[in-house]
């Protein structure tokens, strides 16, 4: 059972607590920051007291506790289909040759029991050995915060050199590809792991500084919605991965205020544009401007 | 009853935190099924598991609370947090790190040796309560049952053990796969039994609203693997109708676009094969053998070719609408018929000459294709529709859009 209290928060959190108690006593002040920790806001109101003889009879008054060893929970079979699951995935091999199997029990799901159906169609070549060993050494220059020589291709085909530290990988899953995001000159790098054509440990000493990240660039488009044909649930969920606030504005009308990167903005427009008439951008001027540019050249397509 | 931070029915709060999440301008007063109070305890725990992503603000309306969340840079999930909340007994919570402590270190008892030990543990309390024998013997039962103990029979007497701790994958795998394996929340509950881990990952087009439905998820995965028919019960939002349907569960279909999920299932009563949405889907009962599983896997495999979406028929009635339309771009411009053959997922590009490419497939909802064909707008040059209607509601849909931006002429004021 996926809802069950075993995988619970408070069921966490008292853990944290007793594995405390059974090395030491443990104070109020130690039990309060753990639950500030480790559970939620209005917690600290709950466990405390019950932690005590009068419910759960897990701790003393003195703060030792009744079990003798800190607590530990072998994996639910759930967990182990889940993790069986996993290891049929393409992408587990980025991470290692020997996943973990558990052979007394079925996966919970295999790859042909789920179908992505707009997901594009060249993802990164999870199989391919050099990819592989570039995701590796770059996920292991994350961990051990050290700097890479990077050479890619770029969109032109051109030969680009780029020395950066690994800060975090970005995956998406409607493009099935991996970036790597570095700090290092020039605000950091962004690149794509499919592009790498080498990538090699570097010396410290190269040109690149940890915390010189690419900075976001955030910016805003405000669009006037009108709920035909389910559109608010359609555009609402479309872009449910932004920020964002939406103000009612008459029986079926709204106003939407999106947060994105510059970065994005390309993909925005065509995004906003593929609900056609349902959306009509307000604000700012210069992206109102791209989409009259667009409508007219559609125009001048004669359709 | 008095207020818990913690829930029984994860149904009850699945509504709330989706309108949260995804809609963000209801106020108290638009919750009209349910009653203020319960309104007030929902949002008060919501508030409790996700304070740091509560926002609120005073409309026109009223007071909206809504959920804030950049999936880009948030790195887990937060709605996962509701699926640790379910509530429990004291009995429960003793039970739990009393049994696990006394069967430590590999020690395998009976039933009767486990209860004397839990009175043993709780003894030094005052109020000592005794757990009568057949509430540990179930608790023992449904620990056996979830994979934490193993049992066996020595002569008539039944022996418990824990169950052997595994091996788990390391942090960066839990890592990725929370966020993007179905059922994420189990790697999850798997990160939580980390003492400590750090973030090597972030997520672009993240869509995180499915988390809400991964019980419902999961069940359907296990009916799936085991060829098991299933009883669903259905929410028709628009009629707020309530309907129960025997199907064999098929496949999971997932937009990376919109992050909807589907359960694509043959319905024996109607003898077609159809698709409901996850967050839909009130809940399921796990029923018997399917033996159509195989057949109809296989005619699913065979339908996907002309499946743009989850629509697996079309508004006209026809069987299949044929749709095709034409692009042209400059020299400069080669990754847009790059973009064709990429994000097409069905159907045929030809490249008629070095700046025209025309798409063209046979489908059982052409419509399903509209929102794509747009994101191309202003290098459309023909399009056409075995469905003369869709057709028409196309051209005329960019026809309102002209007149909205006041392309060449149009109206500004188009749009109400």
């Amino acid at each position: 059972m996926l809802f069950h209290e075993i995988y619970g928060t408070y069921f966490q959190a008292v853990a944290r607590i007793l594995t405390a108690a059974v090395d030491h006593n443990v104070t109020d002040g130690e039990i309060r920051n753990l639950i500030r920790e480790h559970a939620f806001e209005e917690s600290s109101l709950n466990i405390p007291e019950a932690l005590g003889g009068a419910r759960w009879r897990l701790i003393r008054k003195d703060g030792s506790t009744v079990v003798k060893h800190k607590p530990t929970m072998p994996l639910t079979t759930l967990q182990k289909r889940w993790i069986n699951a996993i290891a049929l995935d393409p992408r587990i091999r980025l991470f290692t040759d020997d996943p973990v199997v558990f052979p007394d029990v079925e996966p919970l799901f295999l790859p042909e029991d789920i179908y992505i159906f707009d997901q594009y169609a060249d993802g990164d070549p999870y199989e391919d050995e050099t990819y592989i060993r570039n995701f590796r050494l770059i996920l292991d220059a994350i961990r051990g915060k050290y700097p890479l020589e990077i050479g890619t291709v770029n969109r032109r085909g051109g030969r680009m050199t780029v020395h950066t530290i690994p800060e975090y990988l970005e995956y998406s899953v409607k493009d099935d590809k991996f970036r790597v995001i570095g700090s290092g000159k020039k605000l950091g790098h962004t690149i794509n792991l499919g592009r790498i054509i080498s990538c090699e440990k570097c010396s410290p000493a190269s040109e690149c500084k940890q915390g010189e990240q690419k900075l976001l660039r955030p910016r805003t488009v405000i669009f006037d919605l009108l709920d035909e044909r389910n559109a608010l649930e359609r555009v609402l969920m479309h872009f449910a991965h932004f920020e964002k606030q939406v103000v009612r504005t008459g029986e079926r009308s709204y106003q939407i205020t999106l947060h994105y990167d510059k970065d994005d903005e390309t993909e925005i427009l065509i995004r906003i544009l593929s609900f056609g008439p349902r959306i009509h951008v307000v604000k700012p001027d210069a992206f109102v401007r791209q989409i009259k540019e667009r409508l007219e050249m559609q125009k001048r397509c004669g359709l | 009853m008095a207020y818990s931070e913690l829930i029984k029915n994860f149904n009850k709060i699945r509504e709330y935190m989706r309108d949260f999440y995804v809609y963000g301008f209801k106020t108290r007063e638009d919750y009209t099924n349910k009653s203020a109070r319960s309104y007030d305890n929902e949002k008060r725990r919501i508030e409790s598991w996700l304070g740091d992503y509560m926002s609120f603000r005073q409309g026109a309306d009223g007071k909206q609370v809504f959920l804030s969340i950049d999936s880009r840079l948030t790195r887990h999930n937060p709605l996962y947090r509701a699926w640790k909340t379910k509530s429990f007994t004291e009995g429960d919570m003793t039970l739990h790190f009393v049994i696990l402590d006394i069967l430590e270190d590999g020690k395998e008892l009976p039933l009767s040796e486990i209860a004397a030990q839990v009175d043993i543990y709780l003894e030094v309390f005052e109020q000592t309560r005794i757990f009568d024998e057949s509430t540990i013997r179930k608790k023992l039962n449904e620990y056996v049952k979830e994979g934490l103990l193993e049992c066996r029979k020595e002569g008539r007497t039944l022996l418990y053990r824990r169950s052997a701790d595994n091996r788990m994958p390391d942090a960066d795998v839990l890592d990725f796969f929370s966020e993007t394996a179905p059922c994420g929340v189990i790697g999850s509950f798997l990160l939580d039994k980390m003492q400590v881990h750090h973030d090597h990952f972030a997520f672009k087009h993240h869509y995180i609203t499915g988390a809400l439905d991964s019980e419902i998820l999961c069940k359907i995965l296990e009916a799936i693997h085991d060829r098991r028919s299933l009883t669903v019960e259905l929410l028709n939002r628009k009629k707020n109708r309530i309907t129960e349907n025997q199907v064999v569960p098929l496949r999971i279909l997932i937009s990376a676009q919109n992050g909807r999920q589907y359960l694509a299932a043959y319905v024996p009563r109607f003898r077609r094969i159809t698709t409901y949405r996850l967050d839909n889907i009130l809940s399921v009962k796990i029923g018997n053998a399917a033996a159509e599983f195989d057949k109809m896997r296989s005619k699913l495999n065979g339908m996907q070719a002309h499946m743009w979406g989850a629509s697996t028929e079309s508004w006209s009635g026809d069987r299949m609408e044929h749709i095709e339309f034409t692009i042209c771009y400059n020299d400069d411009e080669q990754h847009i018929p790059k973009r064709l053959e990429r994000e097409k997922r069905i159907g045929y590009v030809e490249h008629l000459d070095a700046h025209t490419s025309r798409f063209s497939a046979d489908v059982y909802d052409a419509c399903e294709l509209f929102p794509w064909i747009r994101t191309f707008i202003c290098r459309i040059t023909d399009i056409s529709i075995s469905n003369r209607e869709h057709e028409i509601r196309f051209k005329e849909d960019l026809r309102k859009m002209y007149e909205l931006y006041g392309t060449e002429g149009g109206s500004e004021d188009a749009f109400s």
